[in-house]
């Protein structure tokens, strides 16, 4: 079945805000924002066409299976959309992962004897690293507001000034499944979900603080070398 | 030499190439791949300032007189190491060999140091040849390249029993310093292929063999601050450092070379081009003018004259055991060595 020109407009906004939620792994930053997409259309009949591109021909193919199959599963989700043709373009192995996304294999199905485990860990891996980095945002706001960095620890989550980057270290917490109420620590061991004791704080907050570093200064060497591929993308503020 | 507001600073190039990428070295049927590597490099290029950027002609093909003026006359390098990478899956006579870069070494002996490589799955019966290498070459170091695709295998491990044998070999023969390739997300299938715990168990067990791990495992950068903090033969080479952030996010910059001085420290940190990727010349002058932008970094250690010395040349000089000049050591050093001299003559 078919629907009309502005529904089917109205269906590629929701299926390009489906995108916006779907973040490059190690970076832990939307693909949308990143200038990943360069194409997102959803036809009269329901047919999603999404074309993703890399900043290099040889980024890794991990992070990129993941963000393909991600990407497919977020605009499969929205309403109106009846088949996802999702593809990346421009990479050693987009042929692989297109098939394997296309035909929902894992990661290691894809390239058979290559990769020797499941993604899963790795995607787990980076989260704990965005919830590292996300709690030195976090601190680093309460401390401007006037928060003493040596009691850091004995705040809750709720104690974090209300705003995008709490939202966003709540919801990498739950995704963990680690403590993620208002009541809970503001400090957590991202592997057990434990509070940070009073003599561990010191390290912990440096490694945060070291971490968002490591995040940060690769989605910029990312971002720029997307610029010098694809010069039309748009450029970072 | 590089001279600056009264101050000279020797210039050790730890991490440089002379390379051939272009289209006649290209394995017919792997084209794509040969392109899609030499492209790739050439992005990075773009993080530098735009006065510096080559054609893709130039890049892939420059040549002996591009080097040498770029690196030594314009460049400001007193000794420049070259670290090798084969790639011969897709570079027919390979992408930057012990072999082309010996041809440099021979015509200019002083202004090179020669590091050669080694592939455990070379087995065995790679040992021997590799001897050969590092006796013929004079070789100290070695360039290990784990992620380098052979045969069906996309890459390999120091973890490897038989990556151990060569690094007994090392010891041996007295190549003792280990350039490890830790890098930006390119081209590994599996997490381990850029996963630094190999280089950790490694530093542990030969402990008279110093790792430098090249581009300190960008992104992953955290990973190796946590290992480098623990073992004391674990260096951070600066190649790519530089020459991706310092120029295009000079904040950002500011906050990797502010974790590095913090985890790993002024004296196991050193300087490398990663030429022809980045031309020397910005990144030793930025890297001289540099300090933090604002208070806001406040809780990051400083970086002073004496500490620019050392990354810029003087840990790598040590690590190389190559002279310095009198006039650019340290104050403390110099002073030591005049001493020395002053025992001597009683």
């Amino acid at each position: 079945m078919t629907v009309s020109l502005d529904r089917a407009a109205d269906i590629t906004a929701a299926a390009r805000s489906a995108l916006g939620t779907v973040q490059d792994p190690e970076l832990a930053e939307p693909l949308t924002d990143l200038g990943f997409v360069s194409r997102c259309s959803v036809s009269p009949d329901g047919e999603a066409t999404v074309r993703l591109r890399l900043p290099t021909y040889f980024c890794a193919p991990n992070f990129a299976f993941l963000m393909v199959a991600d990407a497919h599963d977020a605009v499969a989700a929205v309403p109106g959309v009846r088949r996802v043709d999702v593809r990346l373009e421009d990479h050693f192995s987009a042929e692989a992962i297109n098939r394997g996304v296309a035909q929902r294999s894992g990661f290691a199905a894809s390239f058979t004897g290559e990769a020797t485990d499941e993604l899963d860990e790795l995607r787990a891996n980076f989260l704990r690293k965005a919830v590292l980095a996300g709690t030195d945002r976090v601190c680093r706001a309460m401390v401007s507001a006037g928060a003493d960095p040596q009691r850091l620890v004995e705040h809750r989550l709720g104690d974090a000034p209300e705003g995008t980057d709490k939202e966003r270290l709540r919801e990498r917490r739950r995704e963990l499944d680690l403590p993620c109420d208002d009541d809970t620590p503001l400090l957590v061991d991202p592997e057990s979900g434990a509070a940070v004791g009073a003599d561990h704080s010191k390290m912990y907050l440096a490694r945060a603080r070291l971490t968002r570093t490591g995040q940060e200064a690769n989605a910029g060497m990312c971002r720029g070398m997307l610029q010098a591929r694809y010069p039309q993308t748009p450029q970072e503020e | 030499m590089y001279e600056k507001a009264g101050e000279k600073y020797f210039v050790v190039d730890s991490h440089m190439h002379f390379w051939n990428a272009g289209p006649a070295n290209r394995v017919p049927g792997r084209e794509d791949l040969a392109k899609g590597w030499i492209e790739c490099f050439h992005a990075y290029q773009s993080l530098g300032p735009p006065e510096t950027h080559w054609s893709i002609e130039k890049f892939q093909e420059y040549t002996e007189a591009d080097l040498m003026r770029d690196v030594f006359e314009d460049g400001h390098v007193d000794v420049a190491i070259f670290q090798p990478t084969d790639l011969k899956y897709w570079y027919t006579n390979g992408f930057n060999t012990t072999e082309q870069n010996a041809e440099l070494k021979e015509k200019y002996p002083d202004k090179f140091i020669l590091n050669t490589n080694f592939d455990p799955r070379d087995g065995a019966e790679g040992l021997r040849p590799f001897e050969e290498r590092v006796k013929r070459y004079g070789s100290k170091g070695v360039k290990l390249y784990t992620a380098e695709w052979r045969d069906g295998s996309r890459g390999w491990t120091l973890k490897d029993p038989m990556a151990w044998r060569y690094l007994e070999k090392c010891e041996e023969l007295g190549v003792t310093n280990v350039h490890v390739h830790k890098g930006p997300t390119i081209w590994p299938l599996d997490k381990d292929a850029f996963d630094v715990a190999d280089v950790d168990h490694a530093a542990t067990r030969f402990q008279g063999l110093n790792f430098i791990v090249e581009h300190v495992g960008l992104p992953r950068i955290e990973d190796f601050c946590y290992m480098a903090t623990q073992e004391p033969n674990v260096y951070a080479g600066l190649s790519v450092v530089t020459g991706a952030e310092m120029y295009s996010r000079p904040r950002f910059f500011s906050k990797v070379m502010g974790e590095l001085l913090y985890w790993v420290g002024e004296d196991k940190m050193t300087f490398g081009s990663d030429y022809a990727i980045w031309e020397p010349k910005w990144q030793i002058e930025g890297l001289v003018d540099w300090d933090y932008p604002d208070e806001t970094f406040s809780d990051y250690p400083r970086l002073g004259t004496e500490g620019k010395k050392k990354i810029l040349g003087l840990n790598a000089a040590k690590l190389y055991d190559i002279d310095v000049p009198q006039d650019c050591r340290l104050k403390e050093e110099a002073a030591s060595q005049d001493d020395a001299v002053l025992v001597e003559q009683t």
